[in-house]
């Protein structure tokens, strides 16, 4: 790894002048100068120089690597979330990509330190890499290659089963105070005189203290006592798991969380990198000679496949988007109720409102809130979005429609839990047997069997007892059932819901 | 580098050599090769770790473009970052390079390095530099070493002065470069195909033989440099032709295989003395011979002089709707377990790559 050359350095202080004087506000940027085989290695590792070893690594490598020197990929750019930020440049690149890539990486870094969802991240996880990864060795060389690498090829399986939200929630441990002397379980009110006794305490109010009482002691028998979507931690803190398990298992569900806000803003990361790039490069960068280089390049990155969701060609087009509606003022009450085709088209108050508006998008926002409040119908039409949906007798994919409506519900349905099923851990004792009960939120889109049936098999290994899943297939209910040996498969009456585990609980 | 460790423990569980029960989650591109200068498709191959996640095809998604509803989207995968979900999408399209073909060939069917018969007698010499010396002449004075010999002993002796950083070499500091002579061994190898071309090889047949011998040229390349290929074709009478002709070429008539044997006797004979040459015959034909006569004479050819002096001779059967397929029979029967002749039954196309796997798998 090396440092800029003088040359390269020279334009990233002018690069990060320009960007401090737009108003961008980012971490330390180290840059490192590497070649296409460290590149490539680093991407394997998912941008970071040391990782724990595991073949999947080494299955990301080759597939980069044989894709470079074939001369269909080539990474340009990569910037690690972490204080301070690292940036890689890759040498050999012309002298245009360089500063391209500079610009690019200023607006993620500023995305980085400045959004609401990475505010929960470790800002040290370089070093938190490095110290999982003498962890895992420290293990592998105790307990053997096979049986580390085994247990992490099933924590990977499991690494999705997290709670992208749950970091931002304050978890309230502190309960209710209520008055529950001994002799008072049903927390009655106070009466000093005998006769008030029913006045003050009426019959139904001692019943519906009652009933109340009764449902949350049946609550406690419940564990978990509310439905659990973390179920990695779940599983952490309550599988019988040797402690090495226990940490490798934790080290897994780490990462997943550290990388989790990346997956979460995607478009928005993205859209933000790529327009501070193009107004930095276009404004104050770029010599004469290099404009059309650039021109060729930036569109190259935007380009849209047919089939394929560009994140950096929505989140750009948004961005810009709403820095031209609230420059203009296209926003509110008067402009959402305006019908006249030529005032809309006329609309400007010259509010110049604009950069300051996406700024603040840029700190509130993810992926999920973002396309909601701010994808609308023109913006759709004037980029030809479509809904794609695979079609049985043609056997290809094939544009469903273009409605506004449409677009936005699946755009929204793919960002949300970051286009996975949604599973949670019902009951952990069903059945009073110690058995796991999981259950999917259908929402219209079946998983794949063949893969749900080996994760399966992957938590009866940590969980170590049966474990059972509520989900639908092809619009009916289904009940899974793996023991360690078979499968069952059984269809529900109901469509799954949540509440229909409880109807076996008694 | 710790990468390629995971590397090649991912190239092992691909091959199955590790973690057997990785198998059934790995995807596998095709091997499919054209001729040189043409596309062929690499495989990728692609492990998936199972979790819970959608179906692919009921899933749908959101694309930009032209197109009314109902035309064609176009492949799902996003152009940028993480790799596509779905196996089997990693199939790239790209050129190689023969030899990279060849050691993919190698990598698939698992076949063994040949080692050449004849490597001890012809050698050729070369120099080398690759060494140092003290004395030496001043042309191949090395200034580099010379000068650190000459830094080590300043330090050493603490007249190294930084303020002055002066050195000056005296005669023991001196290194010269030095060369060897090395011995590399030369191998030469030619391949001699031969090929029934009387009326009941039809075109797909042929095609067969040309897709096999495309593949045997590939890898026998990789391990010869210089290697010669020489073409027969015969009915019941052999020639020696270009290999255009032998591809192209359809005769009619009878079968007599010994009068292939016997030109290529001739060829060896005249061309290629067998001490000095690794010599691979290959014979396809359908199986139909002209009479056990001259079953038997080719027999006591393969006997007494091609299994001696070759390095293995090949016969592969081509199945056709007319050949009776007997020669293979008699052959299996003449020569039980002869490591020197390989036998193999090429039923399709499909079975192109066994038949190959048969040919090259013992490693001669």
């Amino acid at each position: 790894m090396g440092k800029l050359t003088p040359e390269l350095e020279r334009e990233r202080v002018r690069i990060l002048k320009a960007s401090e004087d737009y108003g961008l506000d980012c971490f330390d940027t180290i840059f490192e100068l590497i070649n296409y085989d460290q590149i490539n290695q680093i991407a394997a590792y998912g941008g970071f120089p040391v990782r724990y070893p595991h073949w999947k690594f080494g299955m990301e490598y080759d597939h980069l690597s044989k894709s470079y020197e074939y001369g269909l990929s080539k990474i340009y750019e990569m910037v690690i979330n972490n204080d301070p930020c690292y940036a890689y440049l890759m040498e050999g690149n012309m002298m245009m990509d360089q500063k391209l890539v500079m610009a690019h990486v200023y607006g993620h870094c500023d995305f980085f330190k400045n959004n609401i969802w990475f505010s929960k991240t470790n800002r040290k996880m370089m070093d938190q890499m490095a110290n999982h990864a003498v962890r895992i060795r420290r293990y592998i060389d105790r307990y053997g290659y096979d049986p580390v690498e085994n247990f992490i090829d099933v924590c990977m399986s499991l690494e999705n089963l997290i709670d992208r939200y749950s970091p931002y929630v304050e978890t309230s441990i502190v309960e209710k105070k209520e008055d529950k002397s001994p002799g008072n379980p049903l927390g009655l009110l106070k009466v000093d005189k005998g006769y008030m006794r029913e006045y003050i305490n009426p019959p139904d109010f001692v019943k519906a203290q009652k009933d109340k009482m009764m449902e949350k002691l049946s609550q406690k028998q419940r564990f978990p006592s509310s439905p659990e979507r973390d179920i990695m931690k779940f599983l952490i803190q309550h599988a019988p798991l040797e402690d090495w398990q226990q940490d490798v298992m934790s080290i897994i569900r780490d990462e997943a969380y550290y990388y989790a806000p990346q997956g979460m803003t995607k478009t928005m990361n993205e859209g933000w990198a790529s327009y501070w790039h193009s107004t930095i490069m276009t404004q104050k960068i770029l010599n004469d000679s290099e404009i059309i280089d650039f021109a060729d390049h930036h569109a190259g990155v935007m380009a849209m496949a047919p089939g394929g969701y560009n994140p950096y060609k929505v989140g750009i087009e948004l961005m810009r988007d709403i820095e031209d509606r609230w420059n203009r003022g296209r926003f509110g009450r008067e402009w959402e109720q305006c019908d006249d085709v030529r005032e809309r088209k006329n609309w400007d108050q010259k509010l110049n409102r604009g950069r300051e508006k996406i700024f603040e998008v840029r700190r509130v926002h993810n992926d999920v809130t973002f396309l909601d409040e701010f994808l609308n119908e023109d913006f759709c039409v004037r980029n030809k979005m479509f809904v794609y949906k695979f079609d049985k007798k043609q056997n290809r994919f094939v544009i469903d429609t273009r409605d506004f409506k449409a677009i936005k519900a699946k755009l929204l349905f793919m960002m949300t839990n970051f286009g996975q099923p949604i599973i949670r851990i019902e009951d952990a004792n069903f059945e009073n047997r110690g058995e796991l009960l999981l259950s999917h939120m259908h929402e219209g889109i079946d998983m794949q069997p063949d893969f749900m049936t080996e994760t399966m098999k992957n938590i009866f290994k940590v969980w170590q007892r049966p474990v059972n899943l509520v989900t639908a297939m092809e619009g009916e209910g289904h009940f899974y059932r793996f023991d360690g040996n078979e499968f069952i498969q059984k269809k529900l009456e109901a469509a799954p819901k949540a509440e229909s585990s409880d109807g076996s609980r008694k | 580098m710790s990468i390629r460790e995971d590397q090649s423990r991912f190239k092992d569980i691909v091959k199955g050599k590790v973690k057997e029960n990785f198998r059934r989650f790995v995807s596998h591109g095709e091997m499919i090769g054209k001729r040189e200068n043409e596309f062929v498709k690499i495989p990728l191959p692609q492990i998936d770790i199972p979790n819970f996640r959608y179906g692919p095809k009921q899933q749908g998604g959101v694309g930009q473009g032209q197109g009314e509803a109902g035309q064609e989207a176009g492949e799902p995968g996003d152009g940028k970052g993480k790799a596509g979900e779905s196996p089997g999408e990693h199939i790239l399209e790209v050129e190689l390079s023969l030899e990279e073909l060849a050691d993919l060939l190698g990598e698939q069917l698992e076949l063994p390095k040949i080692l050449p018969k004849g490597a001890k007698n012809i050698n050729s010499e070369k120099t080398k530099f690759n060494g140092l010396a003290p004395v030496g002449p001043e042309g191949l004075r090395n200034f580099k070493q010379s000068y650190k010999k000459a830094l080590k002993r300043y330090i050493t002796t603490g007249t190294y002065d930084p303020a002055e950083p002066v050195i000056i070499p005296i005669r023991p500091d001196f290194r010269y470069k030095s060369f060897k002579k090395v011995v590399q061994p030369q191998t030469r190898a030619v391949v001699i195909y031969m090929m029934d071309v009387s009326g009941s090889m039809g075109d797909e047949q042929k095609e067969i033989v040309r897709l096999e011998s495309f593949w045997i040229n590939t890898w026998l390349k990789r391990h010869y440099k210089g290697l010669e290929t020489r073409f027969i074709i015969h009915d019941a009478a052999a020639k020696e032709v270009d290999e255009d002709t032998f591809f192209r070429t359809s005769e009619s008539g009878g079968t007599l295989i010994s009068s292939a044997y016997k030109l290529a006797q001739q060829m060896i004979e005249a061309d290629y003395p067998p001490n000095d040459w690794n010599i691979y015959p290959f014979h396809f034909s359908d199986g139909d011979n002209w009479s056990g006569e001259d079953t038997r004479l080719c027999v006591k050819l393969l006997k007494e002089f091609f299994l001696p002096q070759v390095n293995v001779f090949s016969y592969g059967q081509v199945e056709s709707k007319y050949g009776s397929g007997q020669f293979l029979k008699d052959l299996q029967k003449e020569f039980p377990g002869d490591d020197r002749l390989t036998l193999s039954q090429v039923e399709s196309k499909d079975k192109i790559l066994d038949s190959i796997k048969d040919f090259l798998g013992k490693g001669k």
